[in-house]
């Protein structure tokens, strides 16, 4: 009847469909590699990463890297950590500075001295102690940095008559001045959400927030130095001559392109963040030399920056580090990052090379651009990040906002936040030294 | 003609749920079970904690549940949410018990239209409406604002520390309200129309049909949307998230998820967040539970 002839035809056609899918699997069968090509991971969130591996990859035929954004920044550095609990990192991985110490804690990432050792004249010593971590041992290659400098609005600057500062007490008279001039804009705003932003404002200041000393961690969040530049922003915005509000938010790319703020300290990864932001302004920003606290004086900090690291469980340790080091300190690889991923490079050599010749598109009015980011860079602080640098910018959050919501001085959000990084320590069994 | 045939094979009951059970076992039952078995571990860290080895997982027996009750930012965020529960519930109940009622009147015009745009919020992620609320809570870029600075008044500051709860609010109620309305109206709906014909035959006037009838009628659905209300509320974690890098008036703890969320991601302390999830879900559970016995015969009473 019907249904029994419809049920056939169907039996029929799914029998000749599965057959025809076993019949097809089997051409993509694997070849084997006869000549031990070397398959390596590498995780990033570098833009157009993949332009720059490419070179390798083709000049470098047994060792193949593939590069893929999995995430940026934090969320990266967790599903690193996820993926290494569960025994499969990527060989290589971007590691910012200040989540290192929290990598080779979790036993992530693996101590490459060995294939190191002559690497380290490439970079700077400030740089390069962000990978060793005040000890003998190297945790990554340094990939570019993030050294600070103040960004201003030239035209604005001409039109009320400002000069750029050069210390501190110059930039805390000229925010009054400008409140006076111009009522409704602000010379910057102090934001309780970057805590990598103050991080760089207080090295400047030569604060240490960790130090090691033997096998014991020193943490002094509120040593001298970090409370002076605190008490010193505290001052400011409770005054009412900086701003108050967040960076990043809609209204701070407003306030920077219509000219409500008129300065921003930041650091050399600025141009790409501007022209996204604040598309208006193109060539109407400078930058100088970040405002010292003594007249004469030649210091800054960091902002950000990271370095390429190797997985301790990678099977191909000697090959990752090859190609890590080609990535940071080989001409056409760093030239590359720097056109491809607009970065400014960690590498010496790079740093005056032939990519930074010409200043960014966004910065055409000041030529000077690179040399001037070089001259800054040299002068950038060493940092020791400790084991749990994410708890201490997680309450920097926290203590701020509160700070500045309740008009109170900022010293006490500084305690807080050592109170929570050493509390955070202790509880996992760190020998703590404070003072 | 024998029955033998109808009698289906015991164990054909046990096949249909199978499906369920284990998706219930794997998805539910075993990472509950892992957290309970994280929440009573800790870290030991030897030396730097840099190096091989120099991080142990260990037991701690309930160490981290001492941590958690003793943690003042735990319960403070918990009395947050508890405030914002207590306004948020019954406002958004009451608009959506509104609108349900509003449209179920006969000869309603617009209903469909209604329906739907009252409804479409709810179709909106809450991390999307929270950043679409932001641009119109953030004073320069918000077109509200514009216009009522246009208009004469002065500007209105929507993300303070005593405004930035209604203005949290406000998004949960627009994203919310439409379900709600939907479950009432639903009910509504099911309403024979004969009552509604006989109360108009003594007389009853529109509003004392719908105060006097209709809402007792629907009252198990009230207390169902009021259960589940109240239980995402106790767990609110997109909306002030998605706002907090826009203002200073929300901390990173702000509701007792955000801080689980915190703890885990932020501080990489997944034993703690364990700890916290299970101290915050049998609160949720007592709340939950608690309200649902008291309600129980108003609820389900009707059904025996």
């Amino acid at each position: 009847m019907k249904i029994h002839k419809a049920a056939k035809l169907l039996a029929v056609t799914l029998g000749v469909s599965l057959l025809a899918a076993g019949c097809s699997s089997g051409s993509t069968g694997s070849t084997t590699n006869t000549n031990e090509k070397v398959e390596l991971t590498f995780w990033t969130w570098v833009p157009n990463i993949d332009k720059v591996v490419s070179i390798w990859n083709a000049a470098h035929p047994n060792i193949h890297v593939t590069a893929s954004k999995q995430a940026q920044g934090d969320d990266e550095m967790t599903k690193v950590l996820t993926a290494a609990k569960a025994g499969n990192p990527p060989d290589l991985f971007q590691a910012e500075y200040q989540a290192l110490p929290t990598m080779v804690s979790n036993d992530v990432a693996a101590d490459i001295k060995k294939q190191t050792a002559s690497v380290k004249s490439h970079f700077a010593d400030g740089v390069w102690q962000q990978v060793t971590l005040g000890t003998d041992s190297v945790y990554g290659i340094p990939q570019d940095s993030g050294p600070m400098m103040l960004y201003y609005r030239a035209d604005l600057f001409t039109k009320y008559g400002l000069t750029v500062p050069k210390t501190w007490d110059e930039f805390a008279t000229l925010a009054a001045t400008v409140r006076q001039k111009a009522p409704q804009s602000y010379l910057t705003t102090f934001s309780s959400n970057d805590p990598g932003w103050f991080a760089g404002l207080a090295e400047q200041a030569g604060s240490q927030w960790w130090s090691v000393s033997g096998s014991t961690w020193k943490v002094n969040v509120n040593d001298a130095a970090t409370k002076k530049v605190a008490d010193y922003w505290g001052n400011l915005v409770n005054t009412g001559v900086v701003d108050k509000q967040p960076m990043y938010t809609p209204e701070w790319n407003k306030a920077l392109n219509d000219g409500t703020l008129l300065a921003w300290p930041s650091a050399v990864w600025g141009p790409g963040v501007l022209s996204g932001n604040a598309a208006d302004t193109k060539g109407k920003w400078m930058i100088a030399p970040m405002p010292q606290w003594n007249a004469g004086d030649n210091k800054t900090g960091s902002w950000g920056g990271s370095s390429t690291a190797i997985a301790a469980k990678s099977k191909h340790i000697d090959a990752a580090v090859q190609f890590a080091t080609w990535l940071n300190t080989d001409p056409q690889a760093t030239s590359a990052l720097v056109t491809q991923g607009g970065i400014y490079p960690a590498d010496r050599n790079a740093q005056s090379g032939p990519a930074l010749a010409s200043p960014p598109d966004f910065f055409s009015n000041q030529t000077d651009f690179y040399p001037m980011a070089k001259q800054i860079a040299d002068t950038a602080a060493g940092v020791t990040w400790g084991p749990n640098v994410n708890v201490t910018y997680a309450s920097y959050k926290d203590a701020f906002a509160k700070a500045i919501t309740s008009k109170s001085a900022f010293g006490s959000a500084i305690d807080a936040m050592q109170q929570a990084t050493v509390d955070d320590m202790k509880k996992n069994g760190f020998t703590v030294a404070t003072g | 003609m024998s029955t033998r045939g109808r009698t289906a094979p015991k164990g054909v009951p046990y096949v249909f749920l199978a499906p369920a059970i284990t998706m219930f076992v794997l998805f539910l039952l075993v990472p509950i079970g892992y957290t309970a078995y994280l929440s009573l571990r800790g870290v030991h860290i030897s030396g730097l904690g840099l190096g091989r080895g120099a991080r142990k997982e260990v037991f701690v027996g309930l160490a981290n549940y001492r941590a958690v009750l003793h943690d003042g930012e735990l319960w403070r965020s918990a009395l947050r949410v508890l405030v914002y529960g207590g306004v948020l519930v019954p406002s958004m109940l009451l608009l959506a018990l509104l609108f349900a009622l509003l449209l179920d009147v006969p000869r309603v015009r617009l209903a469909r239209f209604s329906r739907i745009a009252i409804f479409l919020p709810y179709a909106v992620p809450a991390i999307i409406a929270s950043l679409l609320w932001g641009f119109l809570y953030l004073p320069s870029v918000s077109p509200g604002q514009y216009l009522l600075v246009k208009a004469g008044f002065s500007p209105v500051d929507l993300l303070n520390p005593t405004s930035i709860y209604f203005s949290v609010i406000n998004i949960a109620v627009w994203g919310g309200v439409g379900f709600n309305m939907m479950v009432m109206f639903t009910a509504l709906r099911a309403v024979p129309q004969e009552i509604y014909e006989s109360a108009r035959i003594d007389g009853a006037s529109e509003v004392q049909i719908a105060l006097r009838i209709k809402v007792p009628m629907i009252v198990p659905a009230l207390i169902m949307t009021a259960v589940f209300s109240t239980i995402a509320t106790l767990q609110v974690f997109s909306e002030p998230t998605a706002l907090r890098p826009l203002t200073n008036s929300l901390s990173t703890t702000w509701t007792p998820l955000m801080k689980v969320y915190q703890e885990a991601f932020a501080r990489d302390d997944i034993y703690s967040a364990a700890a916290t999830s299970i101290v915050l879900a049998a609160m949720t559970l007592v709340l939950s539970f608690g309200f649902l016995r008291l309600v129980q015969k108003r609820a389900f009473g009707q059904d025996r």
